[in-house]
C-alpha cells in the first residue's frame, strides 16, 4: 500500500485474551487483536470463526467472559454501545440499519439530534454535506434512502459513523452486497479515511479484499487468533491456510470440458418486470451436456426472473424453454424435477430449506410424493432418515444427525445439504444460483468441486452468480447478462475480468443479437 | 440418538407444561385470597368436582370432549399457517347438520346412522372452513377477518333454521332447537350414571388420525411446509392456495365433528345457544402446542377446570368468574413459559451443551442475526 503507517504507531484498539461463551459454543476462545492507529486492519476468518462476536464485544453489545480491551492505551469496560461510540468507535453493519423513508441527513443524525426540541435541519444538512465532501463520499444529504442504490446506502452508514466523531471504524463484510465498481469506490473512500488519520477494522472472509485494501491482517480460526501479518509480506495461500488450517486449492481443478448436445435451451424469453421495464428482454441461451455455463451480471438484471422461469416458479410472457429437447415452458416444479432439472436456489433460508424442519423433513422438500420417499401418499420417514444420514455423510454435512433442525446448521452445511438433496435424484440439468454465497473457503471448494464432478458425469450446469471470481473459477463458458439480455458469450479464458466488468455495467453497446467475441 | 433427543425434548415440554399449570394455580391462589376465600378449600373443591367420584369423572370427560375436536381443528389450520378463529361457526354448522339429520328419524341402524351423521357434520363444518380458505387463496382476504364474519353468518343461519324453517325442517321454534335426535343417531353413553359419551372416543381416534395425517402422509407434509415457508413450498412445487383451502376444510371438518359430538352425545339436539367452545379451542390448540396429543392433554386440562368450577362454586363459594380467571392464567403461563425459548435454553444449559461435539456446525451465533 502506498502510504504505510509507522510500525511503531501506537495502538488504537487492543484486545487481549478475549473469551466469550454461549450455551454450547465457545465463540471466542482467547482472541488477541492489536490495531495500530491509522491503519486498515483486516480481520479475516471463516463464517462462524468468531469475527462478529469479537466485534460485538468491542462495540459493547456483549460483555466478554474474560479478557481485556484497551482503546488508545487505556483500559475500558463497555456496558452498552453508547460507551463504545463515546470512546470513538463506530460500526458499519453488514445489513444496513437505515430508515428508507428518511433522508440521508435524517438518517445520519438519528440518535445524535442534539438536546433541543427544534431541529436545525439546514445546519444538519450542511454538516452532513461537508463531511461527505471531505471524504469523497459524494452523497446528496437531501436524498431519500429508499431511492439510493446499495453502495450509496453504505456510504450513508459510513457518514453516520463519521458524524458521531468516531475515529475507529469497524466494517462488517462491507463488500457483501456491492457490485465490483462499488467495491472499488469503497476502497477509495477507505483510503481517504486512512489518509485523514482514521483507523479501520475491515471484517472479511475474502482473501482478495485483504490483499487489495489492508495494511495488516489478523486471522482468526475457531475462536482463536492464529496470526497477524503485514499484508505485503504474506500471500493469499498463506492466509488461506491460516484461515482454514490446511492447504486449500484456491481454484477448482477443472479439466477441459467435453460438451455434448444441448440439454437446456432458452429462446427469446420475455417477461414484464415491475414498472415498464422488461425484466427479460428476449433472452436466449443454451447449456450443453458436460459443460458449466456461468452467467455473470450485476444483481437485478433479470437473473432472478430467468432462473424462476426455468425452474417453474414464474411463467414467461413469451419464449420457449426446452429440457433435453422437450418443451417445458410453464411446467410446474414437480414436473420439471421429474424431467431431470435440479435447482439450487439463491436463498437457502427462504426457498431451499424449511428452517424449523429437521434435516430428514428437509430431505423431503420437492421429493415428498416420489419413491423411495413416499408410497401411496404415505411418507416413509425411516427410509427418508436413512437417506438423509447417508447423504449427510457423503456430502460432509456436519450436524448431530438427521433430526437436527436445518436452522441450527451453519450456512456452509446448509448449502451442502441442499446440494446433496438436489443431486440425489440424478438430475440431467443443474441450475445453481449463487451456490457459494456467504460460504467460507472450505465450503466453496467443496461446492465447486461437486459442480465440476457433476459436469464430468455429463450433466449440464448453469451457474448464476454476482461474484465474478466464482464465474471465472467455475465456468467453461461465460455469458454476461445486462438488462434482461445476454450481451456477451465467451469461452473460458477468452475474456478478462475487466471486459466482463464493462459489459456487466452496460458500458459496451451490444451489437444487436450478435454476441461479442474478444 | 434421534429417539433420545426427541424424548428429552418431550420431557422438557411436559415439565414446562406442569410448571405453567403450577404457576397458574399459585397466581390464581392470590386472586382467591383477594376475594377472601381459602385457596386450599377452593382447589380441593375443584379437584373434588373434577375427579371426586364417578359422576365427576364422567362430567370432566364430557366437558373435555368438545375441546379435543376444537383444539385439533385449530392445530390443523395453525400448522398450515392459518389462524382459524371460526371454529365456533364451524361447530355450529356441524352440530346443525348432524342435529337435523338425526331429528329426521330415519330408519337406520346405529352403525349407519351415527357415522353418516358425523360425516355430514364434518362436511358442513368443512365447507364453512373451506370458504375462508378459498377466499384467502383467491383474493388474499385474511382468514381471521373472514372466519369471524363466518361465525356471525353461522349464528344467523342457525337462528333461521331453528326459528323460521319449521315448515320444512324438523325443528321446534318454541324450544329454539331441532327435534330430539333419533335414538339410533345418539352417541352412546360410555360411563353409566354419567354424561360421558362416545364422542370422547371419536375425539381420541380423530386425534390419532390427525397426527398420522400431519406427520406421516405426503399431504400432511405439504400442509406443514406451506405453513412454515411459502417460499420453500413454491420451490417444491406445492400449490399454496389449494393447500390452505384443503387445510381449512379439514380444520372446519374437525370443528364440525366437535359440534355434532355435542349435539348427538351430550345434548341430544341442537339448540340455538352457542357454547363458546370454538373460542376456547384456540387456547386449547396453543396450550397443546398444536400437537394432536398435546391438544388432547390440554383439552383434559380445560375440561377439568370447567367441570371442577361448578363444585368450586357450590362447595367453596368461589365465584365462577374466578375459574375463568384461572383459565386465563393457565393460557398466560403457557404463553410465557412453555413457548419461550428461555425455559428451553435453561434446560439445555442444565443438561450440558446439547451440540457439544459440533461447535463448528452452529453457524448462527446467539444474539446475532443469522446470515442470509
Amino acid at each position: 500500500m502506498a502510504q504505510e503507517p509507522q510500525p511503531q504507531a501506537p495502538l488504537a484498539v487492543e484486545m487481549r485474551g478475549i473469551v466469550k461463551r454461549f450455551p454450547g459454543v465457545v465463540a471466542n476462545d482467547g482472541i488477541d487483536l492489536a490495531v495500530r492507529q491509522g491503519e486498515i486492519h483486516a480481520l479475516l476468518g471463516e463464517n462462524g470463526a468468531g469475527k462478529s462476536t469479537l466485534m460485538n464485544i468491542l462495540m459493547g453489545l456483549y460483555a466478554p467472559d474474560a479478557g481485556e480491551i484497551r482503546i488508545d492505551g487505556a483500559p475500558v469496560h463497555f456496558s452498552s454501545p453508547r460507551n463504545a461510540v463515546d470512546a470513538g468507535l463506530g460500526m458499519v453493519h453488514q445489513h444496513f440499519m437505515l430508515i428508507g423513508r428518511f433522508t440521508v441527513t435524517e438518517n445520519v443524525i438519528l440518535g445524535n439530534e442534539g438536546g433541543s426540541i427544534s431541529l436545525d435541519r439546514r445546519a444538519a444538512e450542511r454538516t452532513v454535506g461537508e463531511t461527505a465532501e471531505r471524504y469523497g463520499l459524494r452523497v446528496d444529504p437531501k436524498a431519500l434512502i429508499e431511492n439510493l442504490p446499495v453502495g450509496m446506502q453504505q456510504r450513508v452508514e459510513i457518514l453516520r459513523v463519521l458524524y458521531q466523531q468516531s475515529h475507529t471504524l469497524i466494517l462488517d463484510e462491507p463488500t457483501a452486497l456491492l457490485t465490483p465498481q462499488e467495491v472499488e469506490d469503497l476502497y477509495d473512500i477507505l483510503q481517504a479515511l486512512r489518509e485523514s488519520g482514521h483507523t479501520i477494522i475491515f471484517i472479511t472472509h475474502k482473501l482478495r479484499e485483504v490483499a487489495a485494501i489492508s495494511d495488516r491482517v489478523t486471522v482468526i480460526r475457531r475462536g482463536k487468533t492464529v496470526g497477524t501479518r503485514e499484508t505485503k509480506d504474506t500471500t493469499s495461500e498463506e492466509l488461506a491456510e491460516l484461515m482454514v488450517g490446511r492447504d486449500v486449492r484456491l481454484h477448482v481443478e477443472r479439466p477441459p470440458a467435453h460438451p455434448g448436445d444441448a440439454v437446456l435451451q432458452v429462446f427469446d424469453l420475455r417477461l414484464k418486470g415491475r414498472g415498464n421495464r422488461d425484466a427479460l428482454d428476449g433472452l436466449s441461451l443454451g447449456v450443453r451436456r458436460g459443460e458449466i455455463v456461468g452467467i455473470a451480471g450485476v444483481e437485478g438484471n433479470g437473473q432472478t426472473e430467468l432462473v424462476e422461469c426455468i425452474a417453474g416458479l414464474q411463467k414467461p410472457d413469451s419464449g420457449t424453454i426446452m429440457l433435453e429437447g422437450t418443451e417445458t415452458t410453464g411446467w410446474n416444479p414437480v414436473a420439471l424435477r421429474e424431467a431431470g432439472l435440479s435447482y439450487i436456489p439463491e436463498d437457502r433460508h427462504y426457498r431451499g430449506l424449511v428452517l424449523p424442519f429437521s434435516l430428514t423433513e428437509n430431505m423431503l422438500l420437492g421429493n415428498s410424493t416420489v419413491a423411495p420417499f413416499s408410497k401411496g401418499g404415505r411418507i416413509d420417514y425411516a427410509r427418508t432418515r436413512e437417506i438423509a444420514a447417508t447423504e449427510m455423510k457423503e456430502f460432509d454435512v456436519r450436524a448431530p444427525g438427521p433430526h437436527t433442525p436445518a436452522g441450527a446448521l451453519s450456512g456452509g452445511n446448509q448449502q451442502k445439504f441442499i446440494i446433496a438433496r438436489e443431486l440425489y435424484r440424478e438430475p440431467r440439468v443443474i441450475l445453481a444460483v449463487q451456490p457459494t454465497r456467504g460460504l467460507d473457503v472450505g465450503a466453496i471448494e467443496f461446492v465447486h468441486g461437486q459442480l465440476v464432478a457433476e459436469r464430468d458425469k455429463g450433466r449440464g450446469v448453469l451457474v448464476v452468480s454476482f461474484d465474478l471470481d466464482e464465474i471465472f473459477d467455475l465456468s467453461d463458458r461465460i455469458l454476461i447478462i445486462y438488462q434482461g439480455k445476454i450481451v456477451g458469450d465467451f469461452a473460458s479464458g477468452k475474456v478478462t475480468r475487466a471486459e466482463c466488468g464493462l459489459l456487466m455495467g452496460g458500458k459496451v453497446a451490444p451489437n444487436e443479437g450478435e454476441p461479442i467475441r474478444v | 440418538m434421534f429417539e433420545s433427543a426427541r424424548s428429552r425434548g418431550l420431557l422438557v415440554t411436559v415439565l414446562t407444561s406442569l410448571a405453567a399449570v403450577a404457576i397458574a394455580l399459585l397466581v390464581g391462589a392470590i386472586f382467591i385470597l383477594l376475594s377472601q376465600q381459602n385457596p386450599i378449600t377452593a382447589y380441593r373443591a375443584l379437584l373434588d368436582g373434577a375427579f371426586g367420584d364417578r359422576r365427576a369423572v364422567g362430567e370432566t370427560l364430557a366437558a373435555s370432549t368438545p375441546y379435543i375436536f376444537g383444539g385439533l381443528a385449530f392445530a390443523v389450520a395453525y400448522r398450515a399457517g392459518l389462524f382459524n378463529i371460526g371454529i365456533e361457526g364451524q361447530m355450529l354448522m356441524g352440530g346443525l347438520a348432524a342435529g337435523l339429520f338425526a331429528a329426521w328419524n330415519f330408519d337406520l341402524p346405529k352403525v349407519v346412522y351415527i357415522p353418516t351423521a358425523l360425516l355430514l357434520a364434518a362436511i358442513a363444518g368443512g365447507i364453512w372452513g373451506a370458504i375462508a380458505g378459498a377466499l384467502k387463496a383467491v383474493s388474499g382476504a385474511h382468514e381471521v377477518i373472514t372466519t369471524i364474519m363466518l361465525n356471525y353468518l353461522a349464528y344467523q343461519v342457525l337462528s333461521y333454521c331453528l326459528l323460521r324453517a319449521d315448515g320444512w325442517l324438523p325443528v321446534n321454534p318454541q324450544l329454539q332447537a331441532t327435534d330430539p335426535a333419533a335414538q339410533n343417531a345418539r352417541l352412546p353413553n360410555i360411563l353409566s350414571g354419567t354424561r360421558a359419551h362416545a364422542g370422547l372416543l371419536v375425539g381420541l381416534l380423530v386425534a390419532v388420525l390427525v397426527w398420522y395425517f400431519l406427520f406421516r402422509t405426503s399431504f400432511g407434509y405439504q400442509l406443514r411446509t406451506v405453513g412454515l415457508s411459502k417460499g420453500a413450498a413454491a420451490y417444491a412445487g406445492m400449490s399454496w392456495g389449494a393447500t390452505i383451502t384443503v387445510a381449512m376444510f379439514i380444520s372446519g371438518a374437525l370443528g364440525g365433528l366437535g359440534g355434532s359430538s355435542e349435539t348427538l352425545g351430550l345434548l341430544g339436539q341442537q339448540y340455538n345457544a352457542p357454547q363458546g367452545y370454538g373460542f376456547a379451542s384456540i387456547a386449547v390448540g396453543l396450550v397443546g402446542r398444536n400437537n394432536p396429543f398435546g391438544v388432547v392433554l390440554a383439552a383434559l386440562l380445560f375440561g377439568t377446570l370447567r367441570s371442577g368450577s361448578t363444585a368450586m362454586q357450590n362447595q367453596a363459594g368461589t365465584s365462577k368468574e374466578l375459574v375463568l380467571v384461572l383459565q386465563g392464567l393457565v393460557i398466560l403461563a403457557f404463553a410465557a413459559l412453555a413457548s419461550s425459548g428461555r425455559a428451553q435454553s435453561w434446560w439445555a444449559r442444565r443438561r450440558g451443551a446439547r451440540f457439544k461435539d459440533t461447535t463448528d456446525t452452529i453457524g448462527v451465533e446467539p444474539g446475532v442475526a443469522p446470515e442470509l
